[in-house]
C-alpha cells in the first residue's frame, strides 16, 4: 500500500474561512505549483481521500459537517489544518460564533500557519502529513487497530455546536 | 460618494407609513439596497436604503425592544435576506415575511440565539 | 406527472469552493424550486468593532473575503474617511484604483477557472489560473502578499509603487491581453461549453429588476448598473470607462460580460499608470469618528454597500457591509426555477458566489 505515500488523494473543505486559504489550496493544483505532478489529486468524495485539508476557524453550524466528512474518510487518514484560522481561530478567535480552530472539532495532525497560507507552505504541510500517513499505515498493516482508532478519535462535541435535529 | 438623504419615520406612523413610503419608492423606480439594524440605548435603529441613478435614499426609524415591524417582502422580495438576518441576530420581530422565504429563526443556526440583542458591554455607547 | 424528489446540494460538493446548502425540489429532472440554506461561514465579524479600534479594524474588514480582500479594505477605509472628512492624496486614489482593478482581473480569472472546472473543462481551469498567477506576482512584488495584502489604511495606502515598477506592470499587462484573449476565445467558441451556457439560467430584464440583482448578473440582462460610473473615491472619472452590458440574459451573457470587464480593466490600469501624479500616499488621521456615513463600491461581483457609525471614541458603534452576493442570491434562486438538474452547478457558479462575503 505504499502507493498511498507516493500519491495521496486530498479532499478540501472550507470550514468557515474567508476563502483566502481555499484559493491558495486550489492554487497548489494549478500549473505554477502543480502538486498533480506528484500524483496528488483533489477529490470531492471523502471515501476516496487520504488527506483532509481544512481551512477556517470552524463555526457552530459547520462542526457537524466537518466531523461527518472526517468520519466518512477511511483509515489511514491525516488532517492538515491550513491557515491561522484553522490553527487557533486567527483574527476571528473572539467572535461569538467561532469555536476557535479545527482541532476542537476533529483531531489534527499538521498545522500550516499563514494568513493566507502560501502554496509553498501548504505543500510542505502535505509532505509532513505524508510521514504521519505512513506511520498510520504501518499501524494498520500490523493490525494495531485500537491504537489507530485512539489516535483518530473525535474530540468531544464543542459546547457551541449547533446540531441539526437529524444529527443529534 | 454618499447621499445622506435620510427620511425619519415618526413612531406613531409605523407600520403603515413604512409600507407607504416603500411603495412610493417602488413606483418611482427605486432599487432596494439594504436594511441595517443598529442596537442603540432606546432599542433598535433600522435604516432602509434604496437607490435610483446612483443616489441613495434612506428611511430611518427606531423600534423599542420587543416592538415588531412589517416585512417589505410584499414589495421587494429580495429584502428577505436582510430581514431574516435581522430577526436571527437582533431578535427584532418582523411580521408577514413572504411565504417560502420566512426561515422562522433558522436562517443562521448560531451557537447562541440573538447575539446582537443586548447592548454592547464596555461602554461602546 | 413527474416524480417529485428533493435533492440536497452542498455544503460539501466538488464544484463548490465554499459551503452553501440548497434543497432542490425536482420534478423528474427539472428543478421546480431551490431553497437556500446558509450560515456555514457566519463569523459575526461585524460585532468585532466593539473589540478592535477603528484603525485596526481594517485588517478584519479585509478578511471578510479572501478574493475581494482589497475591495473590502478600500470600502471600509473610504467609509471611515468620508465620516471623518479626510481627503486622501490623488496618488493614493490612483494606487487604490490600480490595485482594485488588478483585484477585479484576478477575481474574474479565478471565477473563469472555477466555471470551467465545474463544466469539466479542466485544462481551461489550469490555463486561466496560470495567467492569474501573473497578477498575483504583481501583488506580491508591490505589497508582499498574494491574496490578503493590507495595502489600504485610513488616510491613504501603506506602500508606494515606484514609477519604474509601474511601467514594468503595464508591460506585463499588455502581454497578458493576448493570452487572455486566446483562452477566452476557446471558451466562447468551443461547442460543448457554448451548449452548456447558452439559454441556461435565464434571468429576464424584468426579473433582474424585481430581484434587485447587481454586478455582471444584472449587466448581462441589459441593465447598465455599475457604481464605477458614480464613484468619486477612485479615479474612474479620469479613465475611459463605460459599463459592459449585453442582453442575452443567460449564463453565456454573464461569462461574456466578465471577460470583457477583464479587458476593460487591463486598459484602465494602463491608462492610470500613464496618468498617475507624484505626491504623498497618505495623510495623518487625527481624532475619532463621529456620526454616520454610507459608502458604496463596485466590487468584481457587484455593488457593495458600507455603513459606519461612530460616537467620538476609538471604537465604531456599527459597521455594516451589504455585499453583492447578498443581493444576487434571490436572483440565483429565481434563475434556478425550471432549469435542468445538470445545469444547477453552472447557474450557481454564474452568480460568482462569494458566500463568505454574504455571511460575514
Amino acid at each position: 500500500m505504499s502507493f498511498m505515500k507516493k500519491s495521496p488523494w486530498v479532499i478540501h473543505y472550507d470550514g468557515s474561512s474567508c476563502n483566502g486559504c481555499d484559493i491558495e489550496v486550489l492554487a497548489c493544483l494549478t500549473p505554477l505549483y502543480d502538486i498533480e505532478r506528484f500524483g496528488i489529486v483533489n477529490t470531492g468524495n471523502p471515501k476516496h481521500a487520504d488527506i483532509f485539508l481544512v481551512t477556517g476557524a470552524v463555526n457552530a453550524q459547520n462542526v457537524p459537517v466537518v466531523r461527518q466528512i472526517y468520519s466518512q474518510m477511511p483509515e489511514p487518514k491525516v488532517v492538515v489544518a491550513v491557515g491561522a484560522c484553522a490553527a487557533s481561530g486567527g483574527v476571528f478567535h473572539d467572535c461569538y460564533n467561532i469555536i476557535g480552530g479545527v482541532d476542537k472539532a476533529i483531531p489534527v495532525d499538521v498545522y500550516v500557519p499563514g494568513c493566507a497560507a502560501r502554496p509553498q507552505a501548504i505543500i510542505d504541510g502535505v509532505v509532513q502529513g505524508l510521514a504521519v500517513l505512513e506511520a498510520k499505515r504501518k499501524l494498520l498493516a500490523e493490525g494495531k487497530l485500537e491504537e489507530l482508532e485512539q489516535k483518530d478519535q473525535l474530540p468531544p462535541l464543542p459546547p457551541q455546536t449547533h446540531v441539526k435535529e437529524d444529527q443529534a | 460618494m454618499s447621499s445622506q438623504d435620510l427620511v425619519t419615520i415618526k413612531p406613531e406612523n409605523r407600520p403603515t407609513d413604512l409600507l407607504q413610503e416603500v411603495e412610493n419608492l417602488k413606483f418611482q423606480g427605486y432599487r432596494f439596497v439594504q436594511i441595517c439594524c443598529t442596537r442603540v440605548p432606546e432599542g433598535f435603529e433600522l435604516t432602509y436604503s434604496f437607490d435610483k441613478n446612483y443616489e441613495l435614499k434612506n428611511l430611518r426609524f427606531t423600534l423599542a425592544d420587543g416592538e415588531g415591524i412589517t416585512s417589505i417582502t410584499s414589495l421587494y422580495l429580495p429584502a428577505f435576506v436582510c430581514e431574516n438576518e435581522i430577526h436571527d441576530l437582533f431578535g427584532v420581530p418582523i411580521n408577514h415575511i413572504a411565504k417560502g422565504v420566512d426561515f422562522g429563526g433558522k436562517f443562521f443556526r448560531l451557537a447562541e440565539k440573538t447575539p446582537w440583542h443586548d447592548l454592547p458591554k464596555g461602554g461602546a455607547h | 406527472m413527474g416524480k417529485h424528489t428533493v435533492v440536497p446540494f452542498g455544503p460539501q460538493h466538488p464544484v463548490l469552493p465554499e459551503p452553501i446548502h440548497l434543497d432542490l425540489e425536482l420534478d423528474d429532472e427539472k428543478v421546480v424550486r431551490a431553497i437556500p440554506s446558509i450560515g456555514y461561514i457566519h463569523r459575526g465579524l461585524e460585532k468585532l468593532v466593539e473589540k478592535r479600534e477603528f484603525k485596526e479594524y481594517v485588517f478584519i474588514a479585509e478578511r471578510i473575503c479572501g478574493i475581494c480582500a482589497f475591495g473590502h479594505g478600500w470600502g471600509y477605509c473610504k467609509s471611515v474617511e468620508g465620516l471623518m472628512n479626510i481627503e486622501i492624496p490623488l496618488r493614493a486614489k490612483y494606487l487604490r484604483t490600480i490595485w482594485h482593478e488588478l483585484s477585479r482581473i484576478h477575481s474574474h480569472l479565478l471565477w473563469l477557472g472555477l466555471m470551467a472546472d465545474g463544466m469539466g473543462f479542466e485544462s481551461l481551469f489550469m490555463h486561466s489560473w496560470r495567467l492569474r498567477e501573473k497578477v498575483l506576482d504583481i501583488f506580491e512584488k508591490t505589497t508582499g502578499g498574494r491574496v490578503i495584502f493590507s495595502a489600504c489604511k485610513i488616510g491613504g495606502v501603506r506602500r508606494d509603487i515606484e514609477d519604474s515598477e509601474l511601467h514594468g506592470i503595464a508591460e506585463i499587462l499588455r502581454g497578458m491581453r493576448d493570452e487572455v484573449r486566446e483562452i477566452t476565445d476557446i471558451f466562447f467558441k468551443e461547442p460543448t461549453s457554448v451548449s452548456r451556457l447558452k439559454d441556461v439560467g435565464i434571468l429576464s430584464k424584468e426579473a433582474a429588476v424585481a430581484t434587485c440583482a447587481v454586478g455582471p448578473m444584472v449587466r448581462a440582462s441589459g441593465i447598465p448598473l455599475d457604481y464605477r460610473v458614480a464613484d468619486t473615491s477612485g479615479v474612474y472619472r479620469e479613465l475611459n470607462f463605460t459599463p459592459v452590458t449585453t442582453d442575452t440574459c443567460d449564463c453565456y451573457g454573464r461569462c461574456w460580460v466578465r471577460v470583457q470587464e477583464i479587458f476593460a480593466s487591463l486598459d484602465m490600469i494602463c491608462q492610470a499608470i500613464e496618468k498617475i501624479p507624484a505626491g504623498d500616499i497618505a495623510v495623518p488621521v487625527k481624532g475619532n469618528p463621529n456620526g454616520e456615513y454610507f459608502a458604496r463600491l463596485e466590487q468584481p461581483r457587484g455593488e457593495a454597500f458600507y455603513y459606519v457609525k461612530g460616537n467620538n471614541t476609538t471604537h465604531l458603534t456599527r459597521f455594516r457591509v451589504r455585499t453583492p452576493t447578498n443581493m444576487n442570491l434571490p436572483a440565483m434562486v429565481e434563475a434556478l426555477k425550471g432549469c435542468d438538474y445538470a445545469d444547477v452547478p453552472m447557474i450557481v457558479l454564474t452568480i460568482d458566489p462569494c458566500i463568505s462575503c454574504t455571511e460575514r
